[in-house]
């Protein structure tokens, strides 16, 4: 059970990169990238997590408690992650969208005047 | 005086990070006012620049350690803590060297585009691109913390896509943007799966912290592999390159050559990672083999490609992506004999670094010189080009100044830091030395090609004229550094390169002791 968590982040990034490597659509290219980042930030929180986790405050934390608090620095990584792969994700869609005004359409096979 | 001297490093990152928000405010007085804001902003950075290569280098380059909110600015360990918490800065003789190769290009940069973006609009959305993407390039080589590294490699990754895809009337420009946003989320995905494996095991993600703790365990060198292939990617080493080349040739001339300067920060993470934290826990010779097999398949794919290139600056781009092999070979060569042959080793070390600020300058020259030429023509493919030098004189000049030091003809830059790639890599094969060479060779056939397309035989295209001044100004300062360099490499292998050199093959024990003291 312990180790749950980590095979779930593993198994969104395979996901992902299965779509960003084999799928022909823009936006399932984003999609893919996205479930990638989604498994990472998974993985993150759940490296910091443990087991009946209290927040890590200590103002108000009694003292028995000290030991049991969740790590926040991967808490404080995931946040930022998160933010990022909100700007990254627009950034991709964007460019999927004008690319779609250009060509007409979002098949990769179909845009691909860069080669050689 | 003193105080901003203290504050240089973090200054450094702030000024163009300030700048990148003034700008749009300015930019609504005009473009006069706009075009001095960002002039003052580029020179103030430059100088910030130059005022922290200075310190350290006056250093030896040392390491010296800035931690954010700290008193006195460099402790690290307040009150008996094992673990450095704070986010500090920590700046040696390489991020010095690194500094100054990306103020160089950031104040050639921007002069250009003064000029170049004079007809278009869309100024005040290019420039604080441009300064937030300066201001990540500068944290990635002063941090001296993963995640700080990450987070700046992913501001310089978006503002860099940004400015690819700056021109959306182009098709391939919003491909290109659209190839490389993809690779580089990607790799910065990569780097955040190794930090979180690094975290879970050890505990922190300061590197001098790290690098006192990592050693040769089954996680860890999953975190180093994830490294490596993602700082490779970005740095557009082969057979990840493909992205470079889109980039690098859609991008707007100006934004390719800082497009050199960020992807050598990449490359340069790729060297504190092999060097400073896992420098003490994995196997030395091991490493640098495969380093020296990625060279040599990128100067391979860069040099034989470039043969068949039509479109100018893709051409350049693939110039661009076999001169990351120069720089690989350097430092793979160093890494592989730093056992058997020390002083090979060092000159190879000081051959790949050296070979770093060259390329910036001459491939950034020949971009800013296809940018002019492309403005001039209106064309990019050479077939359709001819005889551009009799009316681009200057241009025609500069592009085959930097076209000669590119394949390595002395007296200019390239000659220098490639004789001591070619001397040094000799000792460890000398099948290495002859790739080398014949890499050389092939790219001094390419560009002469492109040089007598271009510029040489009858006049084909009418109303042909010269580049305005000011894109001839940071041509020709470009131009000066590669002569310059060229013609005294001993001063300037002195005084810059052997203290990074020095500080990344040497320099691991006093960067850990920097912070963690002892």
């Amino acid at each position: 059970m312990g180790n749950f968590p980590f095979v779930v982040a593993m198994l969104l990034v395979i996901l992902g990169l299965y779509t960003l490597l084999f799928k022909r659509n823009l936006i399932k290219l984003v999609i893919g990238a996205s479930l990638i980042e989604t498994g990472v930030n998974l993985f993150l929180v759940a490296l910091g997590y443990r087991t009946a986790g209290i927040a890590p405050i200590y103002t108000y934390a009694p003292p028995a408690l000290a030991d049991r608090m969740v790590l926040p620095t991967p808490q404080a990584l995931t946040l930022t992650s998160i933010v990022i792969g909100l700007a990254t994700t627009a950034l991709l869609l964007s460019f999927a969208v004008v690319i779609h005004r250009h060509y007409g359409t979002l098949d990769v096979r179909e845009v691909k005047e860069l080669k050689g | 005086m003193n105080a901003l001297s203290v504050h240089a490093p973090v200054l450094l990152v702030a000024t163009p990070l300030l700048a990148a928000f003034v700008v749009p405010l300015v930019a609504k007085l005009g473009s006069t006012v706009r075009n001095a804001v960002v002039g003052v902003f580029t020179l103030l950075t430059a100088s910030l620049a130059g005022l922290v290569a200075a310190n350290v280098l006056a250093g030896s380059g040392a390491p010296s350690v800035y931690v954010f909110g700290a008193s006195p600015l460099n402790l690290t360990l307040p009150s008996g803590m094992h673990v450095p918490i704070r986010i500090l800065f920590e700046v040696d003789g390489m991020s010095a060297f690194m500094i100054l190769i990306t103020a160089l290009v950031a104040v050639a940069a921007t002069l250009y585009s003064f000029s170049y973006f004079k007809e278009h609009s869309g100024g005040e959305m290019y420039y604080p691109l441009l300064f937030l993407l300066l201001a990540a390039i500068f944290g990635m080589e002063e941090t001296g913390d993963l995640f700080n590294f990450f987070v700046f490699l992913e501001i310089a990754g978006i503002a860099a896509c940004g400015l690819i895809g700056f021109r959306p009337w182009r098709g391939r420009s919003q491909e290109a943007a659209f190839k490389t946003m993809a690779l580089y989320t990607l790799s910065g995905l990569f780097v955040l799966i190794a930090l979180g494996l690094l975290y879970g095991q050890h505990g922190g993600l300061n590197i001098a912290y790290l690098s006192s703790r990592v050693g040769a365990e089954m996680l860890d060198l999953v975190a180093l592999g994830l490294l490596v292939v993602a700082l490779g990617m970005k740095a557009g080493v082969a057979p990840m390159h493909m992205w470079a080349l889109d980039a690098y040739g859609e991008a707007p001339a100006p934004i390719s050559a800082v497009l050199v300067a960020s992807s050598q920060a990449s490359l340069y993470g790729l060297f504190r990672v092999l060097f400073t934290l896992f420098g003490a826990a994995v196997s030395v010779a091991a490493l640098g083999w495969f380093l020296i097999a990625l060279s040599v398949l990128t100067l391979f794919v860069g040099v034989t490609m470039a043969l068949l290139q039509k479109d100018i600056k893709r051409l350049i781009a693939y110039g661009a992506v076999s001169q990351i092999g120069y720089m690989l070979l350097g430092v793979g060569v160093g890494f592989t004999t730093s056992g058997s042959r020390p002083a090979y080793g060092f000159v190879a070390m000081q051959g790949g670094i050296f070979h770093m600020v060259n390329d910036a300058a001459c491939i950034g020259l020949l971009f800013l010189a296809a940018g002019a030429v492309h403005r001039a023509s209106g064309t990019r493919d050479l077939n359709r080009m001819g005889g551009l030098g009799h009316d681009m004189k200057w241009t025609a000049a500069l592009f085959a100044i930097g076209a000669l030091a590119l394949a390595g003809v002395p007296p200019f830059n390239g000659f220098s830091s490639k004789l001591l790639i070619y001397e040094s890599s000799f000792a460890a094969s000398p099948i290495l030395a002859a790739i080398a060479i014949l890499s050389s060779i092939l790219l001094l056939a390419v560009f002469m090609k492109v040089f007598q397309a271009a510029f040489l035989g009858p006049r084909l295209l009418e109303n042909v004229r010269e580049a305005s001044r000011g894109m001839l100004v940071s041509m020709l300062m470009l131009a000066v550094v590669v002569v310059v360099f060229g013609l005294f490499p001993g001063f300037f292998v002195d005084k810059l390169v052997t203290p990074a050199a020095k500080a990344l093959w040497l320099g691991r024990d006093a960067y850990v002791r920097a912070v963690l003291g002892g």
